[in-house]
């Protein structure tokens, strides 16, 4: 790999501004301009809070539902039973992030050396 | 490692604070999850015949990684930039309501919205989630130095997983790509939890993620967007029911 090609071309720098930085950061800096004057304490806010954890669900399901690259060789069982048995075992373990992310890795990649 | 109570005099420095933040990176598993996520898009971005500066450039100024995913998946598939222009920010709706729910926690009344800015940048989900874990233990002047020094971290964490990432990229298997993709759904979901302690959250949480395929059969584009405010809106009200009977 030469140095060139870690480098790359000012092209695809420019694709990445326009289609991935903009379009992205114009909401954290919206969110900057409004959230100014909210206070901590106030009714509007713990309904957007509400809404950018519902918003983030969604983000979820998206991937499980419609899973991007290399995920969408997994056959659909396994991606919701990865989720599913992650969740309870999450719920058992006393809310530990790293007990369910673990055992839903496992039960995927378990599935699809079962099922060959 | 505990933070130091909120009076103690390490606080009174903001480059203590900064100091702080930076090492708080090592008290959360999310940076795992973070630094396994970045090798994957590391490996992806090589893989779809990117550079490694362009991978580099899109986690320091897009720093959001569904958005990074959703981008390189769809420009290697052969979307136009404006597809792949609307899929990115429909996905990054989200941290318009993340952006104006975390900065209050750092404001002071003095506080200038610039003085905020750097710090809006952070936002992404596992800065927000750490955010409400950690700050109620930070003096809130200090916060700011504080997050910039948690998020620096972090930052600095996926910059070396895309670099690795990238160089491992031949060796990656089809089923370990799957794995490294399918850990942004279980983190975000189980941190998430988490983080929940009104029943609300959990309402928004739960109903976010059922609503979302009913929303995506309407086809619109912003099926995200619709299923994330109808589901908030109802958890608000489940909110508001239970605080007017209380």
């Amino acid at each position: 790999m030469s140095f060139a090609q870690l480098i790359g071309d000012w092209h695809a720098l420019a694709v990445l501004f326009i289609a991935g930085v903009v379009p992205n950061q114009i909401w954290r800096m919206l969110g900057l301009w409004f959230g100014g004057g909210i206070d901590e304490g106030s009714e509007l806010l713990v309904w957007v809070r509400a809404v950018a954890t519902a918003i983030l669900a969604g983000v979820i399901a998206q991937i499980v539902v419609e899973p991007p690259g290399a995920l969408a060789s997994v056959p659909d069982v396994l991606r919701y039973g990865a989720v599913g048995v992650g969740l309870i075992v999450f719920l058992l373990t006393r809310r530990s992030i790293f007990a369910g992310v673990v055992t839903g890795e496992v039960f995927m990649l378990a599935g699809k050396w079962w099922l060959g | 490692m505990a933070l130091p109570p909120l009076d103690s005099p390490q606080w009174q420095s903001p480059w203590r604070a900064f100091a702080w933040g930076l090492r708080s990176i090592t008290q959360t598993i999310l940076t795992v999850v973070l630094f396994v996520t970045y090798l994957g898009i590391g490996a992806l971005a090589h893989d779809t015949h990117f550079s490694l500066l362009w991978a580099l450039c899109s986690t320091l100024f897009v720093w959001a990684g569904p958005a990074q995913i959703i981008l390189i998946t769809t420009l290697g598939s052969g979307a136009t930039i404006i597809q792949s222009a609307i899929a990115v920010t429909v996905s990054a709706i989200r941290l318009f309501p993340m952006v104006v729910s975390v900065l209050p926690l750092m404001r002071t009344p003095t506080t200038k919205r610039r003085e905020l800015i750097f710090a809006a940048h952070l936002t992404a989900v596992t800065l927000w989630v750490e955010c409400h874990r950690f700050l109620p233990q930070v003096p809130r002047e200090r916060r700011i130095a504080f997050v910039h020094g948690l998020g620096c971290g972090l930052v600095s964490v996926c910059l070396t997983a895309n670099t690795v990432g990238y160089f491992l990229a031949a060796n990656l298997t089809q089923t370990l790509g799957a794995a490294i993709l399918l850990l942004t759904p279980l983190s975000f979901l189980f941190s998430t939890a988490r983080n929940s302690r009104e029943v609300a959250d959990v309402v928004a949480l739960t109903l976010g993620i059922l609503l979302y395929p009913l929303a995506a059969k309407m086809n619109s584009g912003l099926d995200i967007l619709v299923s994330g405010v109808v589901a908030g809106t109802i958890a608000y009200g489940v909110h508001w029911w239970r605080e007017v009977r209380a």
